[in-house]
């Protein structure tokens, strides 16, 4: 379909077209939400090593203080999102289904939104080496998902140089718009942050990619472009999953990131427009992390919307506050292609969730129906958009031979985006085979 | 912290899914099919009828008794088996007797599928392997043709239809005599331009009034439902396409090299089994390879192997083993085919 991209707007081949479901949440403006009576502030938000608390139970704190340290490189802080009393560290549901140490705050009555610390730094005075220090000591990390802690990813290695620094707007997951918001309501703060990322990679331009589903998005942008002609506004095609990072290098500047390699191996560095945004409000207050904006969406909930919320709210104090509804219902941090379902509310609201959706039985019914034999119809193999042939791989998972698909079908560039299981007719949970997979072939490789 | 009425279902990603599934798409290949048949009973009346309802239920029993044997669940909701029946049936000489057509049924679901281990399992079309096993098990009456449009066709069968299992069924001969059908030489077109070196109407072909089997002659119509799938993205527009584009690139090479011999593009195209093959065969998603150069390959192999057999062959129809030829490629096709990976640095 190559063809096309002459004629269209910027993309990678394959790919699928979800209901984007996005219209409701994506005009309306970032509220606040309240603080719920006590927060949960896992220690391991991010990827990496978790955070050390250098508080103790009792502890009172002021919104903004830092209550645990990085632990090494690979790690950042966290920060006190409200003012309160520390009631101790205990072993807390995460989103990702295990129990994680985290501190409870509980949060003093009539706590003041106002962030109380901080000291207001000049970014143009600092060195590189002092930037990337205060960008992790924000406690900053990826907000679209990944949680990948930024000043690491923002650190290019001795032996690797950059020329590029991708701004990822494309949020292709269907019902998230909290990117859409960020870009429409702070499109300076997202320029001081693209500035900061420029400088602490060394990269002498950077282009925004957006979906072109977000055109006053665009538009705002553009008009918010410092005259050097440094950085870009690029719209690309509405597509899932162009938000990847190969996806949309791929769209972008025409360049593929090799087959188990990372960005910098073509000279690129990706970072997410959330992020960027938030790194250009808090690096001059020298602020920490403490709130993000998130999207609740989803047939069941009454009030959609984007939300600023403090880390640590249990998603079921976001729910009270936004109204849901529906008796078998599934709850998804996340976006509905790849974010994870939980099923304990008092699970917190982390630096890495950028979604909330509340899905009701008519909408997930399609995942109870029965499932098919492959019928090898091609839909998988067209819509995989690292060109994967998942009707192969799952027939090879179905008679497990998992280090056939690794070592000769590429199993380990599945990076799980869930098209080939969105199209298969079949209703073949091709993504959950492949998961499964790699856990056995790293099981036994281990 | 409220609700805990709800029951909160725990799924994995993605959590949405496509509109469509395998029964949507099988039973809107049965819809498509369905013009075709009705246009089969209107040319040929009640033995076209006769024959249509009996393969079509052959091919569901059976099916159903390859259930029983099995796993017990009975698969005749995912349509696959009817349009398996339809399809034969639609191949078959529209007087084949009814027995014969039972057989092919049964050796259709029997051979073609349950040996395989069912539906999208089998390597070959099951249609097709039916008709190939009639082909080879009842070589008269495969070939005996009988007229359309006839007076009283909705009044009479055809004295073949009713032929009594495993006796020669009666000739038709003095039948189609008697209905005083102007020019009829009871040869399909390719069969006269074969052995005649007649060449049929484009016109009579495009509207199916001519000689063949019961839905395989108007190719107009045929095309028209295939598009339908097409459009609704029931069925891959790249395999028609390729198996015709594979027809006419052998025609023309042909008249380059062998203009003695070489058949006229068009005719090739709209006579015989092709459109039918071409549209609801060949695309027959289990036995066509996934991966697009192997789609490609596929293709043009069945579109050129059915002219070499029309041309060279000793039979006068090609594209049933055209066909049955590339379903049996297909796994080697897809082996050679696999895409190339994103970021996997240019083929060695
Ligand atoms: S989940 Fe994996 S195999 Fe499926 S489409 Fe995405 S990358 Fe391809
Ligand atoms: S989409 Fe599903 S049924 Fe179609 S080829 Fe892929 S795995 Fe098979």
């Amino acid at each position: 379909m190559s063809l096309f991209n002459l004629f269209g707007r910027p993309s990678f081949n394959h790919g699928i077209h979800p209901p984007s479901n996005k219209t409701v949440t994506g005009k309306t403006p970032i509220r606040r939400l309240p603080f719920p009576g006590m927060l949960v502030i896992p220690l391991n938000q991010h990827i990496g090593k978790p955070a050390i608390p250098i508080v103790r139970k009792g502890d009172e704190v002021v919104r903004g203080q830092p209550v645990a340290k990085a632990d090494g490189f690979v790690s950042v802080p966290i920060h006190a999102p409200a003012t309160g009393r520390i009631k101790g560290i205990e072993l807390m549901p995460t989103a990702l289904g295990k129990n994680a140490p985290s501190i409870l705050l509980e949060v003093y009555e009539g706590a003041t939104q106002e962030v109380l610390w901080g000291e207001e730094q000049t970014i143009g005075d600092m060195s590189d080496e002092a930037l990337r220090q205060a960008i992790q000591d924000s406690g900053m990390v990826g907000l679209g998902g990944a949680a990948f802690p930024s000043h690491v990813k923002l650190t290019i290695p001795e032996d690797k140089s950059v020329d590029t620094l991708v701004v990822n707007g494309c949020e292709c997951e269907p019902y998230l718009s909290c990117d859409h918001r960020m870009m429409l309501e702070h499109p300076r703060a997202l320029m001081r942050g693209i500035r900061y990322a420029m400088r602490a990679t060394g990269t002498q331009q950077a282009v925004i990619g957006i979906e072109d589903n977000k055109m006053d998005a665009v538009e705002t942008l553009r008009a918010n472009l410092p005259r050097d002609g440094s950085i870009s506004v690029e719209a690309v095609e509405t597509k899932y999953p162009q938000g990847s990072e190969k996806m949309l290098i791929k769209s972008l500047l025409g360049r593929e990131v090799p087959a188990g390699g990372i960005p910098s191996e073509i000279g690129v560095v990706v970072n997410n427009v959330g992020t960027l945004a938030a790194l250009g409000q808090l690096l001059p207050k020298g602020e920490g992390l403490i709130e993000r904006v998130i999207t609740v969406a989803g047939p069941g909930v009454k009030q959609p919307g984007n939300y600023l919320v403090p880390l640590g709210t249990p998603i079921g104090f976001v729910l009270d506050q936004v109204g849901y509804e529906g008796s078998q219902t599934e709850f998804i941090l996340g976006g509905p292609m790849m974010g994870p379902a939980v099923s304990a509310l008092d699970t917190p609201v982390t630096k890495g969730t950028s979604g909330l959706l509340v899905l009701n039985e008519p909408d997930i019914e399609s995942e109870t129906l029965r499932i098919w034999p492959c019928i090898r119809c091609a839909r998988c193999v067209d819509a995989c958009p690292m060109h994967l042939n998942p009707s192969h791989l799952g027939q090879l998972a179905a008679k497990r031979k998992y280090e056939t698909m690794a070592e000769e079908f590429h199993l380990n560039d599945c990076f799980e985006c869930g098209s080939c299981s969105y199209v298969c007719p079949s209703n073949i949970p091709l993504v959950q085979y492949f998961r499964i997979a790699k856990a056995i072939n790293r099981e036994q490789a281990a | 912290m409220k609700k805990s009425k709800s029951q909160i279902e725990l799924r994995t990603t993605p959590h949405t899914h496509a509109a469509g599934d395998v029964v949507k798409i099988m039973r809107n290949v049965v819809y498509a099919l369905l013009p075709i048949a009705g246009f089969a009973i209107w040319q040929f009346g009640l033995s076209a009828l006769a024959l249509l309802i009996t393969v079509t239920l052959s091919c569901l029993l059976t099916e159903r008794f390859f259930n029983w044997m099995g796993s017990g669940y009975n698969s005749l909701g995912d349509w696959s088996a009817t349009i398996t029946g339809i399809l034969l049936a639609l191949t078959l000489p529209p007087a084949f007797p009814l027995w014969m057509g039972a057989v092919a049924g049964i050796a259709a679901i029997a051979l073609g599928k349950a040996l395989f281990g069912g539906l999208g399992m089998n390597v070959l079309n099951p249609a097709l392997v039916g008709r190939a096993f009639v082909q080879a098990a009842f070589p008269v009456a495969i070939t005996t043709w009988t007229p359309a449009f006839f007076d009283g066709r909705f009044s009479q069968f055809a004295p073949s239809t009713l032929a009594l299992p495993f006796l020669r069924p009666p000739s038709v001969d003095h039948w189609i005599e008697l209905l005083q059908v102007d020019a009829f030489s009871g040869a399909t077109p390719l069969a006269l331009y074969k052995f005649e070196g007649i060449q049929t109407d484009t016109v009579e072909l495009l509207t199916g009034m001519t000689t063949g089997s019961a839905g395989e002659t108007s190719a107009l119509l045929i095309l028209v439902c295939g598009l339908y799938l097409a459009f609704r993205r029931m069925l891959d527009w790249r395999i028609p396409l390729t198996v015709m584009g594979g027809v006419a690139l052998t025609s023309a090479l042909l008249s380059l090299f062998d203009p003695e011999r070489a058949p006229d593009t068009v005719f090739m195209l709209f006579s015989g089994g092709l459109m039918l093959g071409a549209w609801f065969m060949a695309s027959d998603m289990v036995g066509s390879p996934v991966t697009p150069l192997g789609i490609l390959i596929y293709g043009l192999l069945i579109g050129s192997l059915t002219v070499v057999i029309r041309v060279y062959g000793g039979l006068t129809e090609g594209v049933m083993y055209a066909i049955l030829l590339g379903n049996a490629a297909t796994p080697l096709i897809e082996q050679i085919t696999q895409p190339r990976v994103f970021g996997q640095r240019a083929s060695k």
